[in-house]
């Protein structure tokens, strides 16, 4: 297969960036879409000419390492599918491929078609994580989890953290990522000690990184390689609203969150 | 910790945006419940009985009208905050924008809430000019179960003999049916009520809605137009029955 590969060149964080094209040929229809960018930075380093810089690292859709803009899509046209998985089958040969890097002030560019995603390990930091005492790990069974509990929790889990959901959303919002974390922990027993304060930081943190605020139109879910439902955007905002007055009755009892 | 701040909060801004914007669906079912009655072939007694009673309210009507005014001022706002998010969040935008299909719900109607919202904004005051305050359209008295009314019919079927005014209305009120499109469904889940398996369920009740709301605006100017009584001759024919 042969491709016209239209893709974003940026030389560093504070570069100016555009559009360079190349054409490709000898392209398999089982490669994947970045094994056909190894097969054009071959080629470019061959040239003489540098290579073209992407993320990526498991190459099995299971990471979250990779994402690109395909074609205007994030991760491109299929859906539940990762950058990595996406083949070339389902590109027309001898057709124009566009490939940007995602989009957003809160993911800036740092070279290429790679962006800068700490925003999203700063909005864990702040809450996306549970308390637990050092020492021997606990009895399997100690804490019992129902299975339709944890079944749902782990719909949420499935988050790889990509960043496809800011990329796709017209907005540029982490809502869907964000509220995948807090769906998770706030359905399972030892998420339940950090419920109100881990969902008033993280959206604190969110709100803090200069996200978008979100309009409802499920491009997210769309976009997401792991099929989040943005019904974890409604359950966030009701821990959301539950967390505030929680926090407002523990304030005026002394206590504070 | 800082006290987390709920109302400046994207999500805090979310839920007013849903409840103003409720709210004002609750107003505009109610506005065509009443507009409906000029449809009956009664020469405008029912709707004139239903304008003097909204009008005869007094001061419950200004705290309806301040609440109104109240929940259109935040929802306004609050839709302007949320584009200019969008521009600081992404001031570099993509070359090529597509959606993915599938459960993207991302359609024109979502797309363009901005500029329908803002459509509807510039139309309300050429309307409570028109029809509330009753500038540009005749003045009349009429008898209604034997009490004297502003003949607010008279002011409606003269206006909408107008095709310049009909269709106006015409366009504005399927703007507002796009508006409706994605703003009931996407009230519910701002508010965070929304369950899976619902959501479907809800985003098709928000397409039926909106669809019965634009047609019932739509077909008052319209049967106004092309239908109803002629203005000139409208009261003598009353006066004959």
């Amino acid at each position: 297969m042969k491709f016209n590969v239209k893709v974003w060149r940026q030389s560093g964080p504070n570069a100016k960036g555009g559009f360079k094209q190349y054409a490709v040929d000898g392209i398999l229809p089982e490669m994947s879409l970045l094994e056909m960018l190894d097969v054009l930075n071959e080629q470019l380093t061959k040239q003489g000419e540098e290579p073209v810089a992407f993320d990526s690292d498991c190459r099995e859709g299971i990471c979250g390492t990779c994402g690109l803009v395909v074609d205007g899509m994030a991760h491109g046209s299929r859906l539940k599918c990762t950058t990595c998985e996406l083949r070339m089958r389902h590109f027309v040969d001898g057709g124009t491929v566009t490939i940007e890097p995602f989009r957003a002030k809160s993911f800036p560019v740092i070279k290429d078609l790679v962006v800068d995603r700490g925003a999203f390990d700063r909005i864990m930091a702040a809450g996306g994580y549970v308390s637990v005492n050092a020492g021997s790990a606990p009895d399997a069974n100690a804490v019992l989890v129902p299975k339709d509990i944890a079944e749902k929790a782990m719909d949420s889990a499935a988050c790889i953290g990509c960043g496809a959901c800011v990329a796709a959303c017209p907005n540029a919002s982490a809502s869907l990522f964000v509220s995948a974390k807090i769906t998770q922990f706030s359905l399972l027993p030892q998420g339940q000690a950090e419920r109100e304060r881990r969902a008033l930081r993280m959206v604190g943190q969110m709100d803090q990184e200069g996200f978008g605020n979100c309009s409802n139109h499920a491009e997210c879910e769309a976009a997401c390689p792991k099929g989040i439902s943005i019904s974890n955007i409604a359950t966030m905002r009701r821990e959301y609203m539950r967390a505030a007055r929680l926090h407002e009755e523990r304030a005026e009892a002394g206590g504070g969150g | 910790m800082s006290k987390p701040c709920f109302l400046s909060s994207t999500i805090g801004r979310k839920v007013i945006a849903a409840i103003s914007g409720l709210a004002l669906v609750g107003f505009i079912v109610v506005h065509l419940a009443g507009n409906l009655t000029l449809l009956l072939p009664d020469g405008g007694a029912a709707f004139n009985a239903y304008a003097h009673k909204l009008a005869s309210l007094g001061p419950l009507l200004w705290v309806a009208r301040a609440g109104l005014l109240i929940f259109f001022l935040a929802h306004v706002l609050l839709a302007i905050g949320v584009r200019l998010d969008e521009k600081r969040a992404r001031p570099d935008g993509y070359a090529l924008k597509a959606s993915k299909g599938g459960p993207s719900k991302q359609t024109l109607s979502s797309r363009s809430m901005l500029v329908t919202g803002l459509v509807i904004l510039l139309f309300i005051p050429f309307h409570v000019w028109m029809f509330t305050l009753n500038k540009g359209t005749p003045h009349a008295m009429v008898e209604v179960h034997g009490t004297l009314v502003k003949d607010v019919y008279l002011a409606v079927v003269t206006a909408f003999k107008d095709p310049v005014k009909a269709w106006s209305y015409v366009a504005v009120m399927l703007l507002l049916g796009f508006h409706l499109r994605h703003g009931f469904w996407s009230a519910f889940q701002s508010l965070g009520v929304l369950r899976p398996k619902w959501t479907p369920a809800l985003y098709t009740v928000a397409f039926v809605f909106a669809a019965l709301m634009a047609v019932g605006f739509i077909a008052l100017p319209v049967y106004m137009l092309y239908f109803g009584p002629n203005p000139e001759t409208l009261r003598v024919a009353v006066a004959g029955h």
